[in-house]
């Protein structure tokens, strides 16, 4: 921690290579990130107010944003439980395969998405290996929203247990034990003791994977069926406008997503520090 | 990590195992365990078996067939060409980017690195979209490079340009928490000793951050490699010239021709476990050797612990 703070109290620059190093940092961060995106917003000062507004809100827009952000939302629940239990299963109890399994959390991340869409497309189908049984049980998960629920839950695997396994490492169970041997259930320590401790760090890993749900394009176009307002994410929309050269259409579409992705990471930054005050006083 | 400290005011010898007993009845412990291993079959092992189950359905011989084919080699061609050319970019940047945010003080230091983390959080859609807008026939470059002839868009450099941004923020991600952590005493040492400027950044800084630097290069390429969407929207998919795997994978898959698409796509799958298995050696190498100094501190809770949106593929 000393050594954190050290480098800042010092008046003077001994080491070489600041300005050369902050001048090429930012040269190149202006050059690949910030003209390009820069151009987004100003492509859209070229439309008028109205032509803006009736891009984004066009009847077909609108289910997409309903579909996007509702598959990712119950993505990100769906990790937040399952991923939570993972987490904890993972620092509390030992069992054979547990390394292995821990490397293998981190696939989502790894796994280019193309290849992820199709491989959960070929399982989910009606002819293969899960879809076949649910299609037994009166489920069609291909081609339905159900499809973009099961790519964003995919995706967003790691962000919970990720953010969770740290949090629950570090957690003191002398606190635990202190509860129970002041008489309360195991039941009463968990909602009492450890979910209030997770808090912060569920959230953000909530927030993480939705946040990586609502621009997902590679894993869920195949399993979605794309059918404009039943099972079209917003991204594929984007695409589709570009595709009719309405450059102005998509790149309107793209600003609404692109305000709602730089909200999501100012709450996970909000998050995050919250999660790291709160180890902190730990 | 306070662990060393904590250590003299701890009574009991290891609280590893004991609280679970006394804690949950057993069967709890059984059920979650069923719980997150079936959820964990279904969303990660079945997945991963079912690539290369596919892939080899027809027999070794279409298998091969499918990976030799010119569009696949070309494809597989392009890939590495992204990869090379914006790896090595996006590793100088994060070197130089640490450097500067780690070892000095200014102002808007805070501001930057949100900024260096906007690639992350920008759906790769839009991320190829930006280059449209830059270099597309309607775009703010799109008529001059016309007249000059000079292909951007639907070509390997538009390629080139999406993944580069994609990756923007890797391994610099990987680095500053490392060299915060780190300090600069060691090479303000060197300095005082009468090492010059490049002396001190390969004999002292390098072996300090390697690790940090091989996570972040094989994060980065792995991305870079994998990515579809940004890339989709700048490529045109022309077939044999502009189509990297992901890519192909795509088209082969919406041709029905479904064992060739599963071909590459294991391809692809075998470099995400590969990456996976050095990322757990890099792990496990700073755990083994990380209980002297910052090291652990660094890598602990920020760069891997705590990962970003839109960090995989």
């Amino acid at each position: 921690m000393t050594s954190l703070l050290k480098p800042r109290l010092k008046p003077t620059r001994v080491l070489p290579g600041f300005g050369l190093t902050l001048g090429f940092t930012l040269f190149y961060l202006a050059l690949i990130v910030l003209i390009p995106l820069s151009a987004v917003f100003l492509k859209t000062f070229t439309m008028t107010w109205e032509a803006f507004w009736s891009a984004v809100t066009s009847a077909r827009v609108m289910a997409s944003y309903r579909l996007t952000f509702g598959a990712s939302l119950i993505g990100a629940l769906l990790n937040v439980v399952f991923g939570g239990i993972v987490a904890w299963v993972l620092v509390r109890y030992r069992f054979p395969g547990k390394r292995f399994i821990d490397a293998l959390v981190d696939l989502p991340f790894a796994l280019p998405t193309a290849v992820a869409g199709i491989t959960l497309t070929a399982l989910y189908s009606s002819n293969g290996w899960i879809g076949e049984y649910l299609e037994k049980a009166g489920i069609k998960v291909a081609f339905t929203p159900l499809g973009v629920v099961v790519a964003l839950t995919f995706i967003g695997l790691p962000f919970v247990v990720r953010t969770v396994q740290p949090v629950l490492e570090d957690a003191e169970r002398e606190l635990e034990e202190a509860a129970a041997s002041l008489g309360a259930t195991p039941w009463q320590t968990f909602w009492r003791v450890i979910l209030p401790n997770l808090l912060p760090a569920l959230l953000t890993g909530f927030a993480l994977a939705f946040a990586r749900a609502t621009g997902e394009y590679g894993s869920v176009i195949f399993i979605a069926g794309n059918m404009p307002m039943v099972s079209e994410i917003t991204p594929l929309f984007i695409i589709t406008k570009l595709e009719q050269y309405d450059y102005a259409g998509a790149t309107a579409i793209a600003v609404v997503m692109l305000i709602a992705s730089f909200l999501l990471l100012l709450t996970i930054n909000l998050l995050q520090a919250w999660t790291r005050k709160r180890a902190g006083k730990a | 990590m306070s662990a060393v400290i904590d250590l003299p005011v701890k009574p009991v010898p290891r609280a590893k195992s004991a609280p679970a007993n006394t804690l949950e009845p057993r069967w709890i412990k059984y059920v979650l365990v069923t719980i997150a291993l079936l959820f964990l079959t279904l969303f990660l092992f079945i997945p991963l078996v079912a690539v290369f189950t596919e892939a080899l359905k027809k027999g070794w011989d279409v298998y091969v067939e499918a990976i030799v084919d010119p569009d696949a080699i070309s494809a597989i061609k392009l890939t590495l060409i992204a990869a090379v050319i914006s790896v090595p970019l996006n590793l100088l940047f994060g070197v130089a980017a640490s450097w500067a945010i780690a070892k000095f003080s200014f102002r808007g230091k805070s501001i930057l690195l949100t900024l260096i983390d906007l690639p992350f959080s920008v759906s790769p859609v839009i991320s190829g979209l930006i280059y449209v807008l830059m270099f597309g026939a309607q775009g703010w470059f799109g008529p001059w490079l016309q007249d000059h002839n000079i292909k951007i868009l639907f070509a390997v450099p538009g390629i080139v340009l999406a993944t580069v941004f994609i990756t923007f923020p890797f391994v610099a991600r990987e680095l500053i928490p490392l060299m915060q952590a780190q300090g600069s005493e060691e090479e303000e040492a060197a300095l005082v000793l009468g090492a010059s400027g490049w002396q001190m950044f390969r004999r002292v800084t390098l072996p300090n951050i390697k690790w940090g630097l091989l996570y972040g290069v094989i994060l980065c390429n792995a991305r870079a490699m994998g990515e579809f969407g940004a890339v989709s929207v700048v490529s045109g998919h022309i077939r044999g010239e502009t189509n990297t795997m992901p890519l192909q994978v795509e088209i082969l898959y919406n041709e029905y021709n479904f064992t060739a698409a599963f071909a590459i796509a294991s391809l692809l799958a075998l470099l995400a476990l590969v990456t996976l298995a050095i990322k757990s050696f890099i792990e496990w190498r700073l755990h083994q050797s990380g209980e002297t100094s910052a090291d652990e501190a660094a890598l602990m809770p920020v760069p891997h612990e705590l990962p970003h949106p839109a960090r995989s593929t």
